[in-house]
């Protein structure tokens, strides 16, 4: 199996499941418990939150544990505005914003929130110039996301946050869930105040996330009830999902210190080899983009009629974003980077880990050369 | 663009013959602190240490160098060959880099050492501060009271430019040779005491005294974890758990209840300094902060200190509530000690404790108990836990992470 989907969910590496599992069955007491069994089991908990600040350079006090990303966005994005809306009722984010990020916006416009989209240019990003415009004096949240999931442009988070500093009343929140271990992020240099991370993406498991919260930065709590994660976020703890998360971060944190040159080659290759192909155009960015993702569009083949015959060659990639993928037309974020329907409806996008090699891009180059030819002629 | 820190020593500077000791200590401790930076370099002249970074990061390399005692001041530097247009140019960066193009103020402080350089310091100074002023915008000279201060320093191995400071933990290098014992009850004090002790230069070896199953296994650990984060500032450190149900009980027999608590702190004392003379300590180290309790009133000081002959170093003594908190805020410790466990202190609290206790009824209550055997048992069922400074794993979970 040659598996380029990471972008969607990558493989859990075996030592995180071997700790998962052993967490899962000797630690399963409730942290909350009095006895010896829930001490140990909080103790974990601890450990795990120490070690998760300590790679990622912050204060455990600043670590939320959540289910992942989706919930992670929504507890930033709608935790702000309710917290906040005696302050302003104006908030800033981008189009090109993951589905969990936007339909939160969209749900707090319904409710009277007003909310600016920036534009982006054909590269998928946002401008400074743009950003500077549009923050108010009643804007209390700017969230954007730092890699693009289907494209992997990269936003000017440094810049943004620089910017912000101006104006105290904004919280500045980042979607780093493509570009946990893949493109570093210092939120302390980049003056971010909420920032949410996904397991799965990073060789974990589905269902643990991370929200860092700045110290100081207050959100209104959308799960209430027991006083776990500091009141933020309330339910019995997913112990063994937050040690084998906390585990995998270490691994994919070491891998990754020579693993960025590595992916940043292996996209290099795709790039060069898939331009030569007739037919394929590239979408990702050359400039400012993640090693991770390459995005590409094959103009008349239905993706998904491609998809499932890589898959027959044993080959796994994607259209656009998973959590996008059932719904209708093109890709969103290929629109507001201003690509017509006939790129932005049969675009593709293949995503790599450090676990992929040299090979595997032979193979997919292989495969397209040999079934885009046979395609056209059926489809075209 | 920084390649260096330069660190100053404050007080061991004038240490005089002793001084070579001091210094010694103190670079132990550094190449400790940086040893898992890989390629940086120490190098030392007689009043200077300077790190060499190779690369790695200064932002990571000096909050590490902030956690040792004997550290005045580190400033980053970039060094550059004697030659005036290298040092005009690393200066112009050195502002840049300190505030970009934000409108401020500064000024140049060159000294020159090294005299076989040609040009006076007062002519580096105006030298550098045109060069500054032409190529920047926004910026102006305030010579009293600039945002930013570049210095510039003509010594004999190379020039060194600098303009951002940043504070040491202050204090002397910690040596083995000086050892005190902490009272450590995982509340919010005598954490911060253990840091002023080591502040000073001297060792701690922690004594915690728990008394299952009135207090906690959560109590324990939380001392643990509170030992722990005190080995960024002292490296590794020894923490002895004495088991103190047997006491606790024998005082809740036969002690009026206004006296419990004196008779404890007494008991207490007296544990602390066998242990300090079976592990060649020279002192007891407490977080009293005189008036806090009704245990630090100085009547009870009077009544508790009867027991031992000991020195009992109180760091805390003359600070408020709240400047130890700040402290404990700044160490680390302050959300552990707030974790609401009961310790041994709290779960026989009387009602009344005495504020006034008297030595003379505290010797005559103390009659009524076994006071050598007590102490003895208590001793023998001491455990010593080693904590690492370089553990990041609790023990049992290693091979979960």
């Amino acid at each position: 199996m040659i598996y380029l989907d990471n972008s969607a969910t990558t493989k859990p590496y075996p030592e995180v499941l071997d700790t998962f599992r052993k967490v899962a069955e000797s630690h399963f007491a409730n942290p909350s418990s009095i006895h010896g069994k829930g001490s140990e089991a909080e103790r974990l908990l601890l450990q795990a939150r120490s070690i998760v600040a300590d790679l990622l350079h912050v204060h455990s006090k600043e670590i939320v544990f959540t289910s992942g990303g989706t919930e992670g966005n929504n507890l930033a994005i709608k935790g702000t505005a309710f917290q906040h809306q005696s302050r302003g009722k104006h908030l800033i984010t981008t189009a090109v914003e993951h589905a969990s990020t936007l339909e939160s916006f969209k749900q707090l416009e319904d409710i009277g929130f007003e909310v600016t989209y920036l534009p982006v240019d054909a590269a998928g990003r946002i401008s400074m110039e743009d950003l500077r415009k549009e923050v108010r004096k009643d804007t209390i949240l700017v969230s954007m996301i730092h890699v693009n999931n289907e494209i992997g442009t990269i936003q000017p988070i440094e810049e943004a946050g620089e910017y912000l500093r101006n104006f105290p009343k904004a919280v500045f929140h980042v979607d780093h869930v493509q570009g946990l271990s893949k493109v570093p992020l210092n939120f302390k240099k980049a003056k971010v105040d909420l920032c949410t991370m996904s397991a799965h993406k990073v060789h974990g498991l589905k269902g643990s996330g991370i929200l860092y919260v700045r110290s100081g930065v207050k959100l209104f709590p959308l799960f209430t009830g027991g006083e776990q994660e500091g009141t933020v976020r309330a339910g019995t703890e997913n112990v063994p999902g937050v040690v084998a998360m906390a585990k995998a971060l270490r691994v994919v944190l070491e891998k990754s210190k020579s693993g960025i040159k590595q992916l940043r080659h292996l996209q290099e290759t795709a790039r060069k080899e898939l331009c030569e192909i007739d037919g394929i155009l590239i979408n990702t960015p050359e400039q400012n983009s993640a090693p991770h993702i390459l995005n590409f569009s094959v103009p008349r083949i239905k993706p998904e009629v491609l998809i499932h015959t890589l898959e027959e060659e044993g080959i796994y990639i994607s259209t656009k974003s998973a959590c996008s993928s059932k719904a209708q037309g093109g890709s969103r974020i290929l629109e507001a980077a201003g690509y017509g329907p006939e790129r932005s409806e049969h675009a593709l996008r293949v995503s790599f880990s450090f676990e992929n090699r040299q090979d595997d891009i032979e193979r997919l180059v292989e495969a397209l050369e040999e079934v885009l030819p046979k395609l056209k002629s059926v489809m075209g | 663009m920084y390649d260096q820190i330069i660190i100053r020593y404050g007080e061991i500077a004038l240490k005089g013959k002793n001084q070579k000791e001091f210094v010694d200590l103190l670079r132990n401790r550094v190449k400790q602190k940086v040893s898992h930076f890989t390629g940086v370099e120490i190098n030392m002249t007689f009043d200077r240490m300077y790190i060499k970074l190779n690369g790695n990061d200064h932002e990571e390399v000096i909050p590490k160098l902030q956690e040792v005692f004997g550290i005045h001041s580190m400033s980053l530097a970039l060094k550059t060959e004697h030659d005036i247009e290298a040092m005009k140019d690393g200066a112009l960066r050195a502002v840049k880099d300190a505030g970009g193009d934000a409108p401020r103020t500064f000024k140049v402080t060159s000294k020159r050492p090294y005299k076989n350089f040609p040009i006076s310091s007062q002519e580096l100074n105006q030298i550098i501060g045109a060069h500054i002023l032409k190529n920047t915008e926004n910026i102006t000279v305030d010579v009293h009271n600039p945002d930013t201060e570049v210095r510039v320093e003509v010594k004999r191995n190379g020039t060194f430019i600098s303009c951002n400071h940043f504070e040491g933990a202050g204090g002397l290098p910690i040596s083995r040779n000086n050892r005190v014992m902490l009272m450590l009850s995982g509340g919010i004090d005598s954490p911060v005491a253990g840091y002023l002790t080591m502040k000073r230069g001297v060792k701690i070896e922690m004594v915690h005294f728990h008394s299952p199953p009135f207090t906690s296994e959560r109590s324990r650990q939380k001392v643990e974890d509170l030992a722990k984060i005190l080995t960024k500032f002292g490296g590794d450190l020894l923490l002895h758990v004495v088991h103190f149900t047997e006491v606790q009980k024998a005082i809740q027999s036969n002690i009026p209840s206004n006296y419990s608590m004196t008779i404890m702190r007494r008991m207490m004392m007296r544990i602390t300094e066998r242990l300090a003379e079976k592990n060649e300590a020279l002192g007891i180290a407490t977080g009293e902060s005189l008036g806090q309790v009704a245990s630090q009133t100085l009547h009870s000081m009077n009544t508790i200190n009867e027991v031992t002959n000991y020195p009992i170093i109180r760091p805390l003594i003359a600070m408020d509530k709240v400047e130890i908190m700040k402290i404990a805020h700044k160490i680390g410790t302050y959300d552990v000690s707030i974790r609401p466990y009961e310790d041994c202190c709290t779960v026989f609290l009387p009602d009344a404790p005495k504020t006034r206790p008297k030595r003379k009824n505290a010797q005559k209550f103390e009659q009524s108990l076994d006071i050598e055997s007590l102490i003895e048992e208590a001793i023998s069922k001491t455990e010593t836990v080693t904590l690492r400074e370089k553990e990041l794993i609790n023990k049992g979970f290693e091979d979960l992470f």
